[in-house]
């Protein structure tokens, strides 16, 4: 008696595609990791040792082809989806975490949220400005008393005053914020309402009333500039409102399951660095007369970091194929939320063992701050607060589990 | 209150055919052989009645043709199937597949067709039990160079002499795939493998081992004296043993995270039933966020497993006979089966801690899974030894 009906060989080619990239995101991927190696990780030194952002970057990713991933092509994109994206994201993180970190925030946290939800003047207003680097783009959520209860606490608000909203409060730890030309800012439009009484707008950050209040200095992911932005009587036309008043909260759940499973993206990326730092170093490295990787201890090590850059790898593959199929507007629920938030737990906290690793196969030298793994090790804390900390990973997967 | 949590978690990983099949199989699993699982664990033995149903039902030579009585599916088919088995019956789980994998679709995959037609049907539809033999007393993570087990050709024999233990299914076994040295001057290239039924004289059951956890599956000491094989039981070509065992190796690993996997989900489901249920300082433990925070770490482990696996289950479709055993298929493959064997070993541990003193019963679900689940960072090379695997692929130049 035979029950079964078996994949069939298009099935199975179907499946093993899954874990391959197609001739287009493999062109996409050779072409950035080459511009990513030979222009962005020359430039990792000086901007870590000075916070320094080259002024001109951003055009020059314009130039490169970085910018607008996910764009449609006539607003001067590429027209890929965000599954590339986040490949892209994990590349550059790779060869410079300070230029993927700013890169992330501008073409998938303010771009890519500003395409899923913004109207089709908002689009065609701002897109190709953002794709060919002439506009720098960032998020403004978080803030002061408002971290892992972002939407609860959120304390800026916009009050509706003729054609405009009036913007009052602060936005601290915002990525690209001292740069930014436009900032995708959510504020309170309802106060009574909570959470449900959020919206987005989009401000021009030459609006009066908008400021640059510091830029932060920071641990790692140093060159990606980090700002405190103030929003004081700060008007904004009614028309730079996204979606509908009081639907931010959609807005904001739905970007950051995406958000979740670019930073597991960048995770992995960075994770990546850190296994070939370490292979070439306890290759070159002789102590008691040999190479340290061939010691067992050393192998041992080297062996475990692989297995957390492949896991976290496939996870987040999968996570991402499962935001691209999913429908604009969902998400911040359900399935995608819980495999979102594990996806980017996992790879945060194996970019963490990961790294932590690494520079303990470098010895003393991986303690000085001006080596590369020095660097990757002071920015792998960022991953594990960022985006949700991993607490309010963990709390977001226990709530799913829970349910029912 | 009974937590299925849905099977939909592999999704663009698995196709809808794969997921219907991992549903039935569940559903049949778990109403057949899962209320089997207590009594297994007390009395270490396993109902006579377990393959006969296997076969019947299909669930034997998932991966051997139809022509020899198999099922013909894909591999990742088989991992699905292995993964619901064990999430029901652990111990079943493990039996069916050191028959089905290690045994069966070893000796498909290798031996030639007059060995196929003689015992691949009766294997296939659960009238035979396999076994495979590899590990020995001396023998361990040093499989092939300390086997002492030896193959001595004699006219149109072989004389076998020798012993293996921590054999599955070994006390039950109708035949073993055995591996012996041919040429012993030869080291791990002087290997053969061979099919020898259980009835042989000098084929010898030497105890039946008393294991930890995954009771009810039985566990032996075989003992090979004078024991006389025709040479036509032999699986390939005389030394090629290694090529055999290798290849067989990426494949059991591949599979075996499956075994971990189901045995996870399980502790993950039932330490959810539990987390809910218990009431201390007059709410569910489950509303309390440090209980909170182990369930989502279960999740995240077992859930960041399974992709791997599954990813290398992929990986392994069409892998070519004799394939396998070295490059990118050999570290994925260690690699997967380190991070499943280590993700259940985490989650069990939780699993037991969420259940408080309950959990410390031996007669409770937790605790059997808890004494079960420790051996997968051992069984189909130690971590170590896939650690061995995974940094030699990293370093070769």
């Amino acid at each position: 008696m035979n029950i079964h009906s078996g994949a069939s060989a298009e099935d199975i080619a179907a499946i093993k595609a899954n874990y391959a990239l197609n001739g287009e995101q493999r062109a996409i991927i050779d072409h950035v990791d080459r511009v990513a190696r030979e222009i962005l990780h020359p430039l990792q030194e000086k901007m870590d040792a000075e916070e320094w952002w080259p002024d001109d970057l951003f055009k020059k990713m314009g130039e490169l082809g970085l910018l607008g991933i996910t764009a449609p092509v006539e607003l001067g994109g590429s027209g890929q989806d965000e599954f590339t994206q986040a490949l892209v994201s994990g590349i550059l993180s790779k060869w410079n975490p300070a230029v993927g970190l700013s890169h992330g925030a501008h073409d998938n946290l303010c771009l890519n949220n500003l395409l899923r939800n913004g109207s089709q003047d908002q689009i065609n207003n701002y897109v190709p400005g953002l794709c060919n680097g002439t506009l720098v783009g960032a998020l403004g959520l978080t803030e002061p008393g408002a971290g892992s209860d972002a939407l609860g606490s959120m304390a800026t608000t916009a009050v509706r005053d003729g054609d405009d909203y009036v913007l009052n409060g602060t936005k601290i730890y915002i990525t690209n914020g001292p740069i930014a030309d436009i900032v995708l800012v959510y504020a309170k439009t309802d106060k009574s309402k909570g959470a449900k009484g959020i919206s987005a707008f989009i401000v021009e950050t030459n609006t009066h009333g908008f400021k640059v209040a510091q830029k932060l200095d920071k641990m790692g992911f140093r060159g990606s500039p980090t700002g405190e932005l103030v929003f004081e009587d700060c008007r904004v036309p009614a028309s730079n409102m996204i979606g509908p008043e009081n639907t931010g909260v959609s807005v904001v759940m739905s970007g950051l399951d995406l958000e979740r499973a670019m930073v597991a993206s960048m995770c992995v990326g960075m994770s990546e660095r850190a296994l070939e730092l370490a292979l070439e170093y306890s290759q070159l490295r002789e102590q008691f007369g040999k190479p340290i990787s061939k010691f067992q201890m050393m192998q041992s090590k080297l062996a475990e970091i692989y297995v957390d850059v492949e896991s976290a790898r496939a996870m987040s593959h999968r996570a991402l194929a499962a935001c691209v199929s999913l429908p604009k507007g969902m998400g911040g629920r359900g399935e995608i939320h819980k495999l979102t938030a594990a996806a980017c737990h996992y790879a945060a906290e194996a970019f963490n063992r990961s790294v932590t690793a690494a520079c303990h196969i470098h010895g003393g030298s991986g303690y000085m701050q001006d080596t590369e793994i020095n660097r990757l090790f002071r920015a792998n804390k960022l991953l594990e607060i960022g985006a949700g900390t991993s607490e309010v990973r963990k709390i977001i997967i226990a709530e799913e589990l829970l349910r029912g | 209150m009974n937590t299925h949590l849905r099977n939909d978690a592999p999704n663009h990983f698995v196709t809808t055919d794969q997921q219907a099949l991992a549903d039935q199989a569940y559903r049949f699993f778990q109403s057949e052989f899962h209320h089997l699982n207590a009594e297994m664990d007390d009395t270490d033995e396993l109902p006579a009645s377990v393959f006969p149903k296997l076969g019947e039902m299909g669930y034997l030579g998932l991966n051997v043709s139809p022509e020899f009585g198999g099922a013909g599916l894909d591999f990742t088919s088989a991992c699905v199937i292995t993964e619901e088995l064990s999430r029901a019956s652990a111990a079943i789980g493990l039996s069916q597949v050191a028959h089905d994998n290690l045994c069966v679709n070893n000796i498909y995959r290798n031996a030639n067709d007059e060995l196929r037609r003689k015992y691949l049907p009766g294997l296939c539809a659960g009238k035979l039990i396999g076994a495979l033999g590899l590990t020995e007393p001396g023998a361990g993570s040093d499989a092939l160079g300390s086997m002492r087990t030896t193959a001595r050709r004699d006219g149109d024999d072989y004389v076998l002499n020798g012993t293996k233990i921590y054999i599955t299914n070994g006390p039950i076994a109708d035949l073993v795939l055995v591996y012996a040295k041919t040429s012993p001057e030869k080291g791990a290239k002087g290997i053969s493998a061979f099919i020898v039924e259980a009835d042989t004289p000098g084929f010898k059951v030497a105890q039946k081992l008393n294991k930890m956890g995954f009771r009810g599956s039985p566990t032996g000491e075989l003992v090979f004296d004078e024991c006389r094989v025709p040479a036509k039981n032999m699986v390939g070509q005389p030394d090629t043993g290694v090529a055999v065992t290798m290849s067989g190796l990426d494949l059991e690993r591949a599979i075996v995270c499956f075994n971990a996997m189901g045995i996870a989900r399980r502790a993950l489901e039932i330490s959810i039933d539990y987390a809910k249920m218990r009431q201390q300082f007059r709410q569910p433990i489950a509303s309390f966020q440090m209980v909170q925070s182990m369930l989502a770490d279960m999740y995240t482990e077992i859930e960041v497993a399974r992709t791997l696996s599954y990813r290398t289950a992929a990986m392994c479709e069409g892998l070519e006979e004799g394939a396998g055993g070295r490059g990118e298929i050999h570290k994925l493959t260690a690699a997967a089966i380190f991070k499943a064997s280590a993700a259940t070993s985490f989650v069990l541990d939780r699993a037991m801690q969420i259940h408080g003193g309950s959990g410390y019963m031996r007669d409770t679900e937790v605790n059997r899974l808890y004494r079960t689940g420790r051996v997968l960072e051992v069984g189909a090379g130690t971590q170590e030894v896939r650690k061995l695997i995974i940094s030699g692929e990293l370093l070769k130049n």
